[in-house]
C-alpha cells in the first residue's frame, strides 16, 4: 500500500489506505453535537512589513465553563507559515496536525515546498472535508498566515487567509480575526491598524486586540497575570517562523494591562 | 508432447542476483558515515535535481544507488510510512529500524515474486545523541539487512571504497574531515586502470543529519558551503551549527527541471561491465 505511485498529497494517501484517520470521514450519529466538546476561541492575524503576526488567546470553553486555561491554538504549519484554529478544539487540533504533516510530506516527496497559495488551498480542501460534522455543530475554522517566498516585494510578503466551514480560502488585506471574540478584536484592529507596521508594533497590536476581545467576550481569555498565562504570539518572516518566548509575551501583555489601568478602553 | 523448460529455484535466484548485482555495480557509489556532529551522506551524482540522498523523517535519512525509478519508489514508500506512523503515534515513535524492516520486506518480496528484482542498494540512517548511538542499515536487492558500524559504502566497487573508509574514518571526525574522507574514498576508484581520480564538487551530493538540531535534522550542503568543506576551510565547519533550527529546506527551482533519469546518467561514459563489487 505504500509503494503505489499515487500523489504527493498525504491526505489523498490517507483517504486510500486509512480513511478513518481523516476527520471528515467518520460517520456521526444524527443530532446536534455542538455542546459536546470544548471550543477554542479568538485568533488574530496582522500583516506587517516583512512578515506576518498570528496570535491567539489561551482559553477553551464548554458552555459556561472554562475547559482549559492554557490551550495553545497557534502553531507553525511549516517553516514559513502559521495556522491558528477556532471552533471544536479536538477536531481543530487533529486537523492542524494533519495539515502540518500534509505540508511536510509534500516537501519531502517533491523536494520543494508548496507555494503559499497552494498551502491555503490544501487547508481549504481539508476544511471542506469536515462540512458534514460542521453542520452538526462540530465546526472548525482556521486562520492561516505565512511569509510568501515568491512575493515580488519582500515588505509585502506577509499574507493572511481566512476560511469558512465550506472551505475558502479568502485572502485578507492587513488584518483578520476568527472565533467568538473576533467581532471585538476586528473592531479594535479596524481603528488601530495602519499599513506598514513593524513586526514589533504588530505583535503589540495583536495582544491589544486579544485584550479587547477578552474584555467583551466571556469565551476569550485575557492575559492571566496571576497564573502567568499569556497569549501565544508567533511571527513568520524571511527567516522562518518564530514563537515569542514566554518572557517576551509577558512583557508585552504586562505593558498592555498597565496601559488599560490608565484607560480601560485602550 | 510439449516439454517445459525446468529451471531450479536455485538457478532462478542466482540469475536474479546476478542481474541485480550487475545493475548496481554499473552505477556510481555512495558513502554514509558518522561524524561528531551527526551522520554524513555523500553520493556521486551528476544530477542536482534527482537525488540519491534524501530526508525520510526527523532523524532519519535515506541514501540509495542503482536504478532511480526503483529506489525513488522505495523512498516515497518510506516517507509515507514514516508520516503515517508519526501521525498515528508520535514523532518519536518513528524509528530507522522499523523503516529498515519494512524496506527489507518489500525488497525481499519483490526479489522472490517478481520476474525482475530491484537493482538497488539502500541505506537507512538514523542519527542518535552520540556517534555510538547512530544506526546505519544497509539493505540489498534481495531484502537482506545489515547493521553497519558507523560507516558504509554501496554501489560500484563498494569494497575498494569501504577499504579506504575503514583505514581513514573515525567517528570523532569533524564535518570537514568527514567530507574529505568520503570524497577521497569515492574518488579512490574509477580512474584509468582502476586508479584514483578527482570528482568535482558539483558532482557530489552531500547532506547531513545534524545531531544537534531538534525536529527535522536533515540538511543538504551545496555550492560554496560544500566547496569550503572540501577545501578544509574551518569556517565551513561552523556553518551547520548556527541559524534558527526551524528552516529545513528552502524552495528551489528543482521542481521545474526536466526529468531525466539519474539512473541513466550513471551509465553514461561508463564501461558496460565492471567487476562485481
Amino acid at each position: 500500500m505504500f509503494t503505489n505511485a499515487g500523489t504527493s498529497s498525504f491526505t489523498s494517501f490517507l483517504s486510500r489506505v486509512a480513511p478513518e484517520m481523516l476527520p471528515g470521514r467518520r460517520p456521526l450519529p444524527p443530532g446536534m453535537a455542538a455542546d459536546l466538546a470544548p471550543h477554542a476561541t479568538t485568533i488574530v492575524a496582522i500583516s506587517a512589513t516583512g512578515g506576518v503576526v498570528l496570535a491567539g488567546d489561551r482559553r477553551a470553553t464548554m458552555g459556561n465553563l472554562i475547559a482549559q486555561r492554557d490551550i495553545e491554538k497557534v502553531h507553525p504549519a511549516d517553516a514559513y507559515s502559521l495556522v491558528g484554529i477556532a471552533g471544536t478544539a479536538g477536531i481543530g487540533i487533529e486537523l492542524m496536525r494533519l495539515f502540518q504533516v500534509e505540508l511536510e510530506h509534500y516537501e519531502k516527496i517533491e523536494g520543494a515546498m508548496l507555494s503559499l497559495d497552494g498551502k491555503a488551498n490544501r487547508l481549504a480542501a481539508m476544511i471542506r472535508g469536515n462540512l458534514g460534522a460542521a453542520m452538526q455543530g462540530l465546526a472548525v475554522v482556521p486562520l492561516f498566515a505565512g511569509f510568501d517566498l515568491a512575493a515580488r516585494d519582500p515588505a509585502r510578503a506577509g499574507r493572511i487567509f481566512s476560511f469558512d466551514v465550506t472551505g475558502g480560502p479568502y485572502e485578507e488585506t492587513g488584518y483578520d480575526a476568527i472565533g467568538s471574540g473576533s467581532l471585538f478584536a476586528k473592531s479594535a484592529l479596524k481603528k488601530r491598524y495602519r499599513a506598514g507596521l513593524s513586526i514589533d508594533d504588530a505583535t503589540r497590536l495583536a495582544v491589544e486586540a486579544l485584550y479587547d476581545a477578552a474584555d467583551d467576550d466571556t469565551a476569550t481569555g485575557g492575559p492571566d497575570l496571576t497564573r502567568r498565562i499569556y497569549p501565544v504570539v508567533m511571527t513568520a518572516t524571511a527567516e522562518g517562523t518564530h514563537r515569542l518566548t514566554e518572557a517576551e509575551t509577558a512583557t508585552i501583555a504586562e505593558a498592555v494591562v498597565a496601559g488599560r489601568m490608565e484607560n480601560p478602553g485602550g | 508432447m510439449a516439454m517445459q523448460f525446468y529451471a531450479s529455484p536455485e538457478q532462478i535466484m542466482r540469475d536474479r542476483s546476478e542481474l541485480a548485482r550487475k545493475g548496481i555495480a554499473r552505477g556510481r557509489s555512495a558513502v554514509v558515515l558518522s561524524y561528531t556532529g551527526g551522520v554524513l551522506f555523500v553520493a556521486e551524482n551528476l544530477s542536482s535535481a534527482l537525488h540519491k540522498v534524501s530526508e525520510i523523517y526527523d532523524r532519519i535519512g535515506f541514501a540509495a544507488v542503482g536504478r532511480y525509478n526503483e529506489f525513488e519508489n522505495l523512498r516515497r514508500a518510506g516517507v509515507r510510512m514514516a508520516d503515517l506512523n508519526g501521525l498515528s503515534y508520535d514523532r518519536r515513535d518513528v524509528t530507522g529500524r522499523a523503516l529498515a524492516n519494512a524496506f527489507a520486506q518489500t525488497l525481499g518480496a519483490i526479489f522472490t515474486e517478481q520476474s525482475k528484482p530491484f537493482e538497488v542498494e539502500i541505506c537507512v540512517a538514523q542519527v542518535g545523541a552520540t556517534a555510538d548511538e547512530d544506526e546505519l542499515y544497509r539493505l540489498t536487492y534481495d531484502g537482506s539487512v545489515n547493521d553497519e558500524p558507523g560507516r558504509m559504502a554501496m554501489g560500484g566497487q563498494a569494497e575498494a571504497i569501504t577499504g579506504v573508509l575503514k583505514s581513514e574514518h573515525r567517528p570523532d571526525m569533524s564535518l570537514s574531515e568527514a567530507v574529505r574522507v568520503a570524497s577521497k574514498a569515492l574518488s579512490s576508484v574509477g580512474g584509468e586502470g582502476g586508479a584514483a581520480r578527482t570528482i568535482a564538487p558539483n558532482q557530489l551530493e552531500v547532506a547531513v543529519l545534524d545531531r544537534n538540531r531538534v525536529g527535522r535534522t536533515f540538511r543538504r550542503i551545496t555550492g560554496a558551503a560544500l566547496t569550503a568543506l572540501l577545501e578544509g576551510d574551518a569556517a565551513g565547519d561552523a556553518a551547520p551549527a548556527d541559524g534558527r533550527a526551524a528552516t529545513p529546506t528552502v524552495p528551489t527551482e528543482e521542481a521545474h527541471k526536466p526529468t531525466t533519469s539519474a539512473g541513466s546518467a550513471d551509465l553514461e561514459g561508463q564501461p558496460q561491465e565492471k567487476p562485481e563489487a
